[in-house]
This record gives structure tokens, sequence and C-alpha cells, in this order.
């Protein structure tokens, strides 16, 4: 009969981490910032159907990375959370902050009691009346959250992707220099600078001004047009006009 | 709310590949919050809810009209006179309901959320027929009810983005679904408000001449049925009016709908019985 070796609870910990951290750094990341109209959500996918980014009620988007079936889990997990909740009350009884929280304690329980950690991190953006109400949280694969001010990036490399986020940033720039900077800094991700197109991007906009449900996906021609118009704001901004950033007419 | 939730997981079902159907999934985790559950033995007698009266709706090219007066009675009185019976279901679809206007709201607010679930668990929404065909089995669910004198009958009205017209939807209460094709009107005064836009329907109306024969539809309605409420001038409480079309769905302005309901009244001064269609 063999004796099952003691491992420490520590290493245990450290060791599911580590395989969580790896997992997660395989996969390309995804970030989320604040824009003059409300809430940008962009991730590098080069899936037009299997998506990273969706939504989750009226005025919450939720993005993740990782593996898959997952963060699929956990999003259908959320989508059923916030429907019964808000035909149960009221639609404005659904917030962000529940969300989060239910995805920090259900990853926060997977990562304690499973030996496998689900290799996954979360964004989960509300978009408030005005930009001092939006809300974004990070929930890492193992539970911990974080209340982000402005922007976010998550994936395996999103201390790289933060920094590059966080030179550019501007909660009240339109929404062409914010993708533009959003995109420039997945761009950035692993050190290798990539041009970054409309068809491995997957992008979405919470929109404050927006009726009913705020989430709207951005693609095709549109994508197109924002991003061609976000790479020539940057242009001119390169030459010496000052206020060339926030001259993008609609 | 979910008990299971203790222990930081939610409970199973929440977490399961499960349905896209927001009714199957609230039978399974809160049976109780499903319109109908816990139904009474016997006969529970009438006039428990106030009956919403007459919903009307028709058709014009490139979209589609759907119109209530304010009216629900219990009875013989008035139970509320600024009843709202539409409900924008989603961009492209909305739902009047007539009878028994408790399980009839409860209805269209499960069935707005059964579509919108729909379209978020699956990636992509309903087809209009789909969306059609879900609102009949809802319709029949709630049969158990309807035997017990809640009747509660709904009108479909939607855009069919891919035939790219509004198309009109009626139910009876065992969940038949057919297909209106032009107009149609449910409720209590709807033979009245039938008749009438049989005369006034014309298949080149525009978006404002279909709303104005909405409006005199429910004029008609309202003239003939003690339960439908004709336009009120004094309380400025005037029917609601939805459109349709490629854009997605639109409550008229309450100013465009007084202006017109006003116009309707002041040609009923001159001519009691209104517009007349010639006879060849």
């Amino acid at each position: 009969m063999s004796m099952p070796f003691y491992v420490a609870p520590e290493q245990q910990m450290k060791d599911k981490a580590d395989y969580a951290r790896k997992g997660i750094a395989r996969g390309r990341s995804a970030v989320v910032l604040q824009y003059d109209g409300g809430i940008l959500m962009v991730a590098d996918n080069m899936s037009r159907t299997l998506h990273k980014i969706s939504e989750l009620y009226d005025r919450i988007g939720f993005a993740a990375v990782g593996r898959y079936p997952e963060f699929e889990n956990l999003r259908l997990m959320g989508v059923r959370f916030a429907d019964v909740r808000g035909y149960q009350y009221d639609r404005r009884d659904v917030s962000g902050r529940q969300l989060a929280n239910i995805y920090a304690q259900t990853l926060g329980t997977v990562f304690s009691e499973s030996l496998k950690p689900w290799e996954v991190e979360i964004l989960v953006a509300e978009v408030g009346e005005s930009a001092a109400d939006d809300e974004i949280y990070r929930i890492n694969f193992d539970g911990t959250i974080v209340d982000e001010q402005g922007f976010v990036a998550v994936g395996g490399s999103s201390e790289h992707v933060s920094n590059q986020l966080k030179d550019r940033f501007a909660a009240d720039a339109p929404l062409a220099t914010a993708l533009n900077t959003a995109t420039r800094a997945l761009a950035h991700e692993n050190g290798d600078e990539r041009e970054l197109e409309a068809g491995n991007l997957e992008v979405a906009v919470l929109e404050r001004a927006r009726e009913h449900r705020k989430f709207r996906r951005v693609h095709g021609r549109r994508l197109r047009t924002l991003l061609e118009e976000g790479r020539a704001g940057t242009g001119r901004a390169a030459t010496d006009e000052p206020e060339a950033d926030g001259g993008d007419e609609e | 709310m979910f008990e299971g939730f203790e222990g930081g997981r939610m409970p199973a079902a929440f977490m399961s590949a499960g349905t896209s159907s927001f009714t199957e999934f609230l039978g399974a985790v809160s049976p109780e919050s499903l319109p109908g559950h816990d139904l009474p033995d016997r006969n529970a007698g009438e006039h428990m809810t106030p009956d919403a009266t007459t919903i009307v709706a028709l058709t014009f090219p490139g979209g589609v009209v759907l119109a209530g007066d304010r009216r629900a009675t219990q009875g013989n009185v008035i139970a509320n006179r600024d009843m709202d019976k539409l409900f924008r279901t989603d961009e492209f679809s909305a739902v009047a309901i007539a009878g028994s206007a408790g399980i009839g709201i409860e209805l269209a607010r499960l069935y707005q959320v059964e579509l919108e679930h729909y379209e978020k668990m699956e990636g992509r929404a309903l087809s209009l027929e789909g969306k059609a065909n879900k609102l009949a089995q809802m319709v029949r669910g709630n049969l158990g009810m309807a035997m017990q004198g809640f009747v509660v009958v709904p009108l479909l009205i939607g855009y069919d983005e891919r035939s790219e017209e509004g198309r009109v939807f009626s139910y009876d209460a065992v969940g038949g679904r057919y297909e209106e094709h032009r107009y149609h009107s449910i409720g209590s005064g709807s033979v009245y408000a039938k008749g009438s836009l049989k005369k006034l329907y014309r298949d080149d109306l525009s978006e404002t001449d279909a709303v104005k024969a909405a409006l005199e539809s429910l004029y008609d309605a309202a003239d003939d049925d003690s339960a439908t409420g004709g336009p009120d001038l004094h309380r400025k409480i005037f029917p609601l009016v939805d459109v349709i079309t490629d854009d997605g769905h639109r409550r008229v302005a309450v100013d465009e709908v007084e202006r017109l309901a006003t116009e309707v009244v002041e040609g009923r001064a001159a001519h009691p019985d209104g517009p007349t269609a010639p006879l060849s």
C-alpha cells in the first residue's frame, strides 16, 4: 500500500497558482477602459463566434481570458443569475458588484477545493449614469477581486499591457482614440509588436447614452472605420498639433 | 434567495450546460416565481384581477403599429384609467395583452426576459417565428389558469428582419397561434375596432396614417364597448402606440399621440361616426 506524500498547504496553493498562471499566460489578453461615451471592451480574439466579450445585463459587460469552456461556464452562470434577479426584483436591482462577487466566490471555492484551479481571469464592467459611476472589477483565478479605476488588462502579460495603457489612457477620449490606445497596448503584448487588424479583434462597447441594453458589439465596417480614424488621430498627434488628439469629428 | 449559495458555490443548475430557456430554468431553480404557480383548487371567482381591454395592430410598408387603450375594468367598475398594456419585448418585437391583467403582465414580463435570455445565452436572437412559437407555448402553459377564468391572450407584433416586413400574430387561450395579415384586434372592443380597421386599412398607409387609423379604430371600440377607454382630453390620457420598423422598436411620443388623438376627437365632433369609406 502506498502512502500519500505530505505536501504543505503553502506548497499546494503555490503549485495551483503557478499552474493557473501558466495556463492563462498561454492565451491572449483583453482590456477594458473608459471612453467619453461609456466603456470600451477589446479582446485579441481570432474567433468570430467563440466570444471572450459578452453582455451580462442591461449595463453590465463581461470579458474573460484563459480556458474557453471554463469562462463560458462562468458567463452562463452570470447571465442566469442576473436574469433571475432582475425578474424577481427589478432590472435596476442587478449590479456589477453582485456579479463580480459571485464570480469571486465561485472562483475562490474552485481554487481552494478542486485539484485543478480554473485558468481564467474575468472582468466585469458596469456603465453608470456618469463616468464617475462606472465600475470595473477584475477577478483572478483564485477569487481575488480588485475594483479598478479607468482601465484594466487581463491575460498572460497583463502587466505589460497595463503599462502601455497607463501611458496613453484618457477617460474623456473619443471612441476611435480609446480603441487605438487599446489595440496598441494589446499589440505590444509580448514585447514584440504585431499589427492587430479588425479580423483578430473582438470589440464591444457599453454605451452610456443608449436606451435599454447598453451593450453593443462593434464589428465589420464600423470597426474598420474606427480603427482607421484612431490611427489617423494618433498620426496627427505625432506631428506638431497638440489638439489633434481629441479632433476626431463624428 | 438562492439558499444553495452557501459554501461559495451557486446551485448546480446555474453551472450546468442546461437550457437556454429562462422559463425552464426558473421552473427548475425557483418554480414559485413562475406565473400560475400554486393554482387555487376551485373556481376562484372572477374579478380578482382587472381585465385589460382593447388592443389593435396593423402593418404598413416597412413596419407595424401596435396600439392599446388605457382602461382596465373590474366588472362594471373602471379599475385603472391609465394602464400600459404594451410591452417592448426586444428590439424588434412587442407584446400587448387582453384579459386578466395581473396574469397578463406577468406573462409579458416573463416573455421579455425569455427572449433576452435566449439571445444572451446563444449569442443570437430568436427568429420571429421562433419568438411567436415560444409565446404560444407560454400561453398554453397558462391553460390551467384560463380554465378557472383567468384567460389572457397576447397579441405579438414584430419586424421580420429576414423578409423585411412587419408581422402580427394572435393567440387563443390554449396556445393556438395564428398569423394575421394586414390588421388585427383583441380584447372586449375588438369587434368594433376590427370593423373600423377593415374600412380604414389600405396597403400603402404611411407610418403616421397607420397610427391615425389605429387611433380611429380605438375610438370606435370605445364608442361601442363600455370597457374600452377613449382618448381622455381632460386628464391628458391617450392611447399608447408602439411602432417597429427596421430601425427597431419605438414608443410614439406622447405629444405626437396627443396631436393625432385630438384630431380624431375633433373630427368626431363634426362626424360622430368618423371617416366614411366610399361605396364604390
